[in-house]
């Protein structure tokens, strides 16, 4: 698996994808130094986003196979097991206070996502 | 008619039809026409409420009876004169003159002279304490007189006559009775059951009742003392308030010299033109297609008529439908139609229930398929439906009992959420119950979804429960008088049929385009589905086609219904439960070779559980080379049309109901709907196939099949109600394009076939009448769209296995496709694996 280090900022860029390995409007998975990311091309608002791959209600590795959209003006993605729902920004719970994801800085540059870990 | 120049339109009357004239007129003159409006009344106040006359001794004063104040008449530029009759018309100069003697010119006269009491010539009327009961006048006599009477008696036991009956009760008399000379109350409106029925309802509130009493004498000095009627009997009272009918106020048109009836009423055209043309009759007066309409409504039609004929159009009165709902003293008591139609011209069915109050009747046509009328009384709550039915001349049901006692067996009217008791659990995950919900939405203000999550966890388990709290929502809501339309969520203010239309209308076909035109924001897992639903029910594409697959939800989204742990579940179609033994063989190999779970569903087919994302394809491409099509186990689609074996093998069976279960489940397969759909085909009544608990279920018979709809097993079980009966195949297949492509364009997002039903305003009679009457005239359409649907199946997973670029998206790692889930853990179990406890 392809891990580089292309940027020498605070942030440790890695390579995630290519974009077309993420529908438009949807998201996916990837494998990033033994951590899965859930990338998500949110093409209506023109942004990029990640968060864990994993939804803390039940443990389980599907966000990257939520839908995404907004609430009020927070994007958000929704687990497809039981639908809770995280701000992409913060990655807090929006229907569940309990709980909290990471979030991850995405940067898409000459057809590849890059994800700071 | 000119209406260039300003006109002269006097009125005669000020009683309720005289001012709707004057309020129509006035309407009317904004799109043209100029008038000069004079009215006339010969009472003291402006136009009343006469029809609610009794609510002003339930505590209502003249002023909440009124109609408009005095200062509408001199801000619309009409000049009203009170306690001034009009006493001549010259005919010749087209002038009236008042009694006190005020001349105004008319081009145009309206009589709305109305009607006066109708007083029988019956030997001591004219003694203090006998009464009218017609004017507010009258109730003030009525009222002042009271006091000093403690024995009341209402000569008339019609409409009126039961209206100063109440009176009587509200001002506190010790007894109150009604006489009527007919054997029954009510002669005109109602027959002799429903009136049984009434009268003990009246009777319970403390009204004696005297029928077939003809009054001979009001006996007493100068004061009531009592009533002496033909056969010997006497009834003591102090006051009497005879309301025996009406008499129409045709005196001044007599005198006049228009033409009158012989028994009383100034004669009118169509037009309702009296045999003068300059002069109009309308009200109480007037005896329009030989009759005098002795109802408010007609009276307020004939205003209209004359007020457009004067603004030069062109209006006729037609025969007016003379059906009447009114409450008298708290019971319902509704005709329309023909009430008294009998046999043999019709047939008569009674429903009668003592012990409630509640009488029924209607009167079919010979040939059972036409309402012709009929009588309600105690619960006239189905008025409005048997009066259009009855109108509109559409074809009953099968069994036209239904129309007036609702389907028996099933539900009753009302079966929704509402009518659950309090102690019922909703949210079975979180183990909250009807009350704790209702509390919150009531008390806490947690009126939507979301907050009500927050509040209580109600529907984040499972989610299961969602659409039972939305309905939850909107009931209590609507207990507290507000109303809430049932819009998809924040990104889109309409339902979801409101949506399918417009979606429709401007041929969208992604979710994108839907957004931009007709919501706002970026979507969500509510209204994304929502839209998928819609969108695959109209144009019936690849649910995996780029635009579509992020808007699909959990399951549609990787053609497989996730299971805990993040695998997948395999389950092939198998129509009607049949299978070869090679197929059976295949699915234990597949099973073998991908380590899945196997087990028997309850539709009759076999789920291979367990199978990792990246694996979906391999398993689908061998499934689909051994003849096998997707099963649509993931969609919010048709399912399995379950069968017993039928008459190939069984020795009850009256009909092959595999065959026919194979060739539903062949047409339906694929049709992408509001929610799952269930079915079953038994082959005989012993109903092995259990189809009385499917959306949809076939019932074979000597004759054909009986088809039942609206069932479900599920949260809250149904039984399915029965649509047709003995139809053959076609017929069937026909009623069911109907009903299925009704459903999927009408229901809620997520709502079972039960659940719309038991939202849906008239029911199954409605639902019958759509479907098998066609009376929306939609049932065209609805084959064909359902044959669009059934010509464009195409198994979704051979799409996808002979497409590369979908098959891609068949990865856990998208930067590692043949990497598995680590996370993934089977447990073993009897010999197969079971997925690892949630943590």
């Amino acid at each position: 698996m392809e891990t580089l280090t292309l940027y020498k900022d605070e942030i440790t860029w890695h390579v995630a994808c290519q974009v077309d390995d993420i529908p438009e409007n949807g998201g996916a998975c990837a494998l990033i130094n033994g951590r899965q990311v859930a990338i998500f091309n949110f093409a209506r608002r023109g942004e990029w986003y990640a968060t864990d791959n994993e939804c803390p209600h039940r443990q389980q590795m599907a966000l990257g196979r939520g839908m995404i959209g907004s609430q009020g003006d927070e994007p958000k993605v929704a687990c497809p097991f039981h639908k809770r729902t995280f701000s992409l920004e913060t990655g807090k719970c929006l229907n569940d206070d309990t709980y909290q994801i990471n979030t991850y800085p995405v940067k898409v540059d000459a057809g590849l996502v890059y994800v700071g870990v | 008619m000119n209406t260039n120049t300003n006109k002269h339109v006097v009125v005669i009357g000020n009683g309720m039809v005289g001012y709707k004239f004057c309020e129509k007129l006035v309407a009317k003159q904004k799109n043209g026409g100029r008038f000069t409006l004079t009215v006339f009344g010969e009472e003291p106040r402006v136009a009343y409420d006469r029809v609610h006359l009794s609510a002003y001794f339930a505590g209502k004063t003249a002023e909440d009876l009124t109609l408009a104040p005095a200062d509408w008449y001199a801000g619309n530029g009409i000049k009203l004169y009170l306690t001034d009759p009009v006493v001549d018309i010259d005919r010749e100069r087209k002038e009236v003159r008042s009694h006190h003697g005020v001349v105004v010119p008319y081009d145009y006269l309206i009589m709305a002279t109305g009607s006066g009491a109708f007083v029988p010539s019956v030997a001591g009327v004219e003694k203090d304490g006998v009464f009218v009961y017609r004017t507010i006048e009258d109730l003030e006599l009525i009222q002042s007189y009271a006091c000093t009477a403690r024995k009341g008696a209402v000569l008339g036991g019609g409409l009126l006559g039961l209206e100063a009956a109440k009176a009587l009760l509200d001002l506190g008399l010790d007894e109150a009775h009604v006489v009527e000379f007919a054997p029954r109350l009510m002669p005109r409106q109602i027959d002799d059951a429903g009136s049984g029925i009434l009268q003990r309802q009246l009777e319970s509130l403390g009204l004696t009742i005297h029928l077939s009493k003809s009054t001979q004498e009001i006996t007493g000095d100068d004061c009531i003392t009592g009533m002496q009627f033909a056969d010997g009997s006497l009834l003591d009272v102090d006051m009497l308030v005879i309301s025996a009918g009406i008499r129409p106020r045709d005196e001044l048109a007599k005198s006049a010299g228009l033409d009158i009836h012989p028994r009383g009423g100034i004669i009118v055209d169509n037009y309702l033109q009296t045999s003068d043309p300059s002069i109009f009759a309308i009200g109480e007066c007037a005896v329009a297609h030989h009759m005098i309409y002795g109802l408010v409504a007609p009276g307020y039609e004939m205003a209209e008529v004359v007020a457009s004929q004067l603004i030069g159009e062109t209006k006729e009165f037609k025969p007016f439908d003379m059906s009447t709902k009114l409450k008298l003293i708290g019971t319902d008591v509704a005709s329309f139609g023909d009430p008294f139609a009998s046999e043999p011209t019709c047939r008569t069915i009674v429903y009668e229930n003592k012990a409630k109050g509640v009488y029924k009747r209607i009167n079919v046509s010979a040939d059972g398929k036409a309402l012709l009328g009929g009588i309600l009384v105690g619960d006239a709550e189905q008025y409005n439906m048997l009066l259009q039915t009855c109108k509109n001349k559409t074809i009953l049901p099968p069994d036209p009992e239904d129309i007036i006692l609702g389907s028996r067996g099933g539900e009753e009217a009302g079966a929704g959420v509402m009518s659950l008791p309090d102690d019922v659990l909703i949210c079975s995950c979180e183990a909250i119950t009807k009350a704790m919900l209702c509390h919150e939405i009531g008390e806490n203000g947690n009126d939507t979804v979301d907050k009500l999550k927050k509040a209580t966890k109600a529907c984040t388990g499972c989610g299961g429960c969602t659409p039972m709290v939305k309905d939850l929502i909107q009931g209590v809501m609507k207990e507290k008088g507000v109303y809430i339309r049932n819009i998809i969520c924040e990104h889109f203010d309409y339902t979801r049929q409101e949506l399918l239309d417009l979606v429709k209308m401007n041929r969208l076909t992604t979710y994108g385009t839907v957004l931009d035109q007709f919501g706002h924001g970026d979507g969500c897992e509510v209204c994304k589905p929502a839209v998928a639903s819609i969108l695959a029910g109209l144009w019936n594409e690849n649910i995996l086609k780029k635009d579509l697959a992020p808007i699909q939800d959990s399951n549609d989204r990787f053609l497989a219904n996730i299971q805990k742990g993040g695998t997948y579940s395999v389950v092939p179609r198998i129509p009607g439960g049949e299978i070869t033994p090679e197929k059976l063989i295949v699915l234990g190999q597949v099973g073998q070779k991908y380590g899945l779970y196997t087990k028997i569903t309850g539709g009759q087919r076999i789920d291979l559980f367990g199978a990792h994302v990246g694996d979906l394809p391999k398993i689908w491409e061998e499934l689909i080379n051994a003849g096998f099509e997707s099963g649509h186990a993931y969609g919010k689609s048709l399912r399995t049309v379950k069968s017993c074996v039928g008459s190939t093998w069984c020795r009850y069976g009256v009909q092959d109901s595999v065959s026919f279960a194979i060739e539903l489940e062949e047409r339906y397969k694929g049709l992408r709907s509001p929610h799952k759909l269930k079915s079953g085909v038994s082959g005989c009544t012993r109903e092995c196939a259990e189809a009385q608990s499917k959306d949809f279920g076939i019932i074979a018979t000597e004759k054909g099949w009986n088809v039942y709809v609206c069932g479900n097993g599920g949260t809250k079980p149904q039984h399915a109600q029965l649509l047709a009966s003995d139809v053959d195949k076609e017929t069937c297949i026909r009623l069911l394009d109907r009903f299925l492509m009704f459903y999927v364009k009408t229901a809620d997002p997520l709502a079972r076939t039960a659940t719309w039903l038991n939202k849906m305003e008239g029911g199954m009679t409605y639902l019958k009448a759509v479907v098998i009457d066609d009376v929306l005239g939609i049932g065209d359409d609805l084959e064909r769209e359902m044959q669009l649907i059934v010509d464009t199946f195409k198994c979704e997973w051979k799409e996808v296995v002979e497409s590369p670029e979908l098959r891609k998206r068949f990865t856990h790692f998208v930067n590692a496709p043949e990497v598995k889930d680590p996370t993934i853990a089977f447990e073993p179990m009897r010999d197969q694996v079971r997925a690892k406890e949630w943590a």
